[in-house]
């Protein structure tokens, strides 16, 4: 059942609610934003820009803190019920991927100066489309908890399988690029890591879907409906999600 | 009144009565103890309750819970026939234990009230001794042959009440002269002592404090599966920790029933969800 949006008897319950519900959608602004500044570092070699993204994950992981911390208290002073109980536990849950998601932005960040030959690594040019994708599952999944939509939930995880096919089409690029180009190696093992970084960044989102899908809801999400089915072990492996 | 040959005609009834049920009890405990169906209560042109259908289990504690005026203090009252006390209230549809009607002519409502005993929310001990209050029952159902059998009721309910070792030395105090808590379980052990199958609560909790709460909310939970037992309750936390199966009620409809846990994480009705998460207004 949905949260039909009326109010508690107790309005000091509301206001705590309102002031969670807004802190969820700032963390998730500043990782998204995160995400979009780390890969515009990358992209331009703005080092400056870089520094900006891991001097500023300190407020995410600030901010993941005081919610963790209203919620406890929250919980412990309201005892909540049903739908609240639900969303409050989401909410406890979420800021801790949400911070998750804020440190591997920071962490492709860290490797700006470490790609210098962005010319000469021609898999480099996937990556920005990959992570506009894992950006709008992020933002899309806090969207779906603002609006408590099941159905946009279900909809990125469904969409989390575009980032995996990046990033299977990438890891292959970036052998082959190895093999052609032994002297790039090491940048490239760089390219690599940044990928899998927005791979486990489209993984947390879908962890917050479904994490929306259950406050709305009262029911787990559905099983994750896979494209096909591996077919060696290495695609198998690649394609691992976060479950 | 009775002739003695009455008295002794019922006292044997009664024994019989409860040995059987204390058989069919050990057999059933999965079957409902307590059947209710289509079941409307009217306070003369009055309708307190409307069209109410429920089970009650032996292996489960079930809570009612509900806004004030809801109808589930009176529903809970129609299931021992306290209602017929009150002139005007008139009771339609079926209210069975074990398969009998509990509202057909030939049942004895003495002895209903034996097999389905009360706990009520003020503490109600007889101005008599501790030992008194608990004898008082088995005496006039006749369930007791001697003093020591007497004496083997009284302590083992009180100590299946929690209460045994608190008063044992003082059996001769009076009841009345015990702590809020201790005379609340010195009522349910009263209960216990005619060896009911069925224990009523309303709102056993809501003139004492946390830890005598506290002690009632253990005592019910260690009661469980011994008999059926319904609690009715304002206290929403009370409900959640007490019991099993919840049923909420509303302007004397039956909203939601369902176990407790579904009802507290995720009921199905909206009325149920703003009652329970404090959004009724």
């Amino acid at each position: 059942m949905v949260n039909s949006g009326t109010e508690h008897t107790v309005k000091a319950f509301d206001s705590d609610i309102n002031e969670l519900r807004g802190m969820v959608a700032e963390i998730g602004g500043r990782s998204e934003q995160a995400i979009a500044k780390a890969m515009r570092a990358l992209e331009n070699s703005d080092l400056e820009l870089a520094a900006e993204v891991v001097r500023e994950d300190k407020l995410i992981d600030d901010l993941e803190k005081r919610i963790d911390e209203l919620t406890f208290q929250t919980i412990a002073l309201r005892a909540p019920m049903a739908d609240d109980l639900r969303e409050l536990i989401a909410t406890f849950k979420i800021s801790g991927v949400v911070e998750r998601i804020g440190d591997y932005a920071k962490n492709i960040a860290k490797r700006v100066p470490l790609v210098t030959q962005t010319h000469r690594l021609r898999p480099i040019s996937l990556l920005p489309s990959m992570s506009k994708i894992a950006s709008e599952l992020v933002r899309d999944s806090l969207d779906a908890f603002a609006r408590r939509d099941a159905e946009l939930a279900m909809e990125v995880n469904r969409r989390d399988q575009i980032v995996d096919d990046f990033y299977n089409s990438i890891f292959r690029a970036v052998i082959t690029h190895m093999i052609e180009n032994p002297k790039d190696i090491g940048e490239a093992a760089h390219l690599l890591f940044i990928a899998k970084n927005l791979e486990r960044i489209g993984d947390h989102a879908t962890n917050v879907a479904e994490m929306v899908y259950f406050a709305a809801t009262g029911e787990p999400m559905p099983e994750r409906t896979r494209g096909e089915n591996p077919t060696t072990p290495l695609d198998d492996a690649l394609s691992d999600g976060a479950d | 009144m009775m002739t003695d040959n009455q008295k002794m005609q019922e006292s044997i009834e009664s024994i019989n009565m409860t040995d059987s049920a204390t058989t069919a009890t050990k057999m059933e405990t999965g079957t409902p103890k307590m059947t209710a169906r289509h079941v409307d209560v009217f306070y003369g042109d009055k309708q307190a309750i409307n069209d109410v259908s429920i089970d009650v289990n032996m292996d489960s504690v079930t809570a009612f819970i509900g806004p004030s005026g809801c109808g589930k203090s009176t529903f809970l009252r129609c299931m021992n026939r306290m209602n017929d006390t009150i002139p005007i209230a008139r009771v339609t549809g079926d209210i069975m234990l074990e398969g009998q009607d509990i509202y057909a002519p030939q049942m004895d409502v003495v002895q209903l009230r034996a097999r389905v005993g009360m706990v009520f929310q003020k503490p109600n001990p007889f101005p008599k001794s501790i030992y008194d209050n608990i004898a008082y029952g088995p005496r006039i159902h006749g369930l007791a042959t001697g003093k020591e059998e007497l004496d083997n009721i009284v302590e083992s309910s009180l100590q299946r009440a929690g209460l045994w070792g608190e008063v044992k030395d003082r059996l001769q105090d009076s009841g009345t002269a015990l702590s809020g808590g201790q005379q609340q379980r010195l009522c349910i052990a009263r209960a216990i002592a005619v060896d009911p199958e069925v224990i009523l609560m309303d709102e056993p909790c809501s003139a004492l404090d946390p830890i005598a709460t506290a002690k009632i909310e253990e005592l019910i939970h260690e009661l469980r599966g011994k008999y059926a037992i319904v609690i009715v309750t304002h206290n929403m936390q009370q409900a959640a920790r007490v019991s099993q199966k919840t049923a909420f009620f509303h302007l004397g409809t039956l909203v939601e029933y369902g176990e407790t846990t579904d009802i507290f994480t995720n009921p199905r009705e909206e009325k149920t969800r703003d009652y329970i998460t404090g959004r009724y207004g």
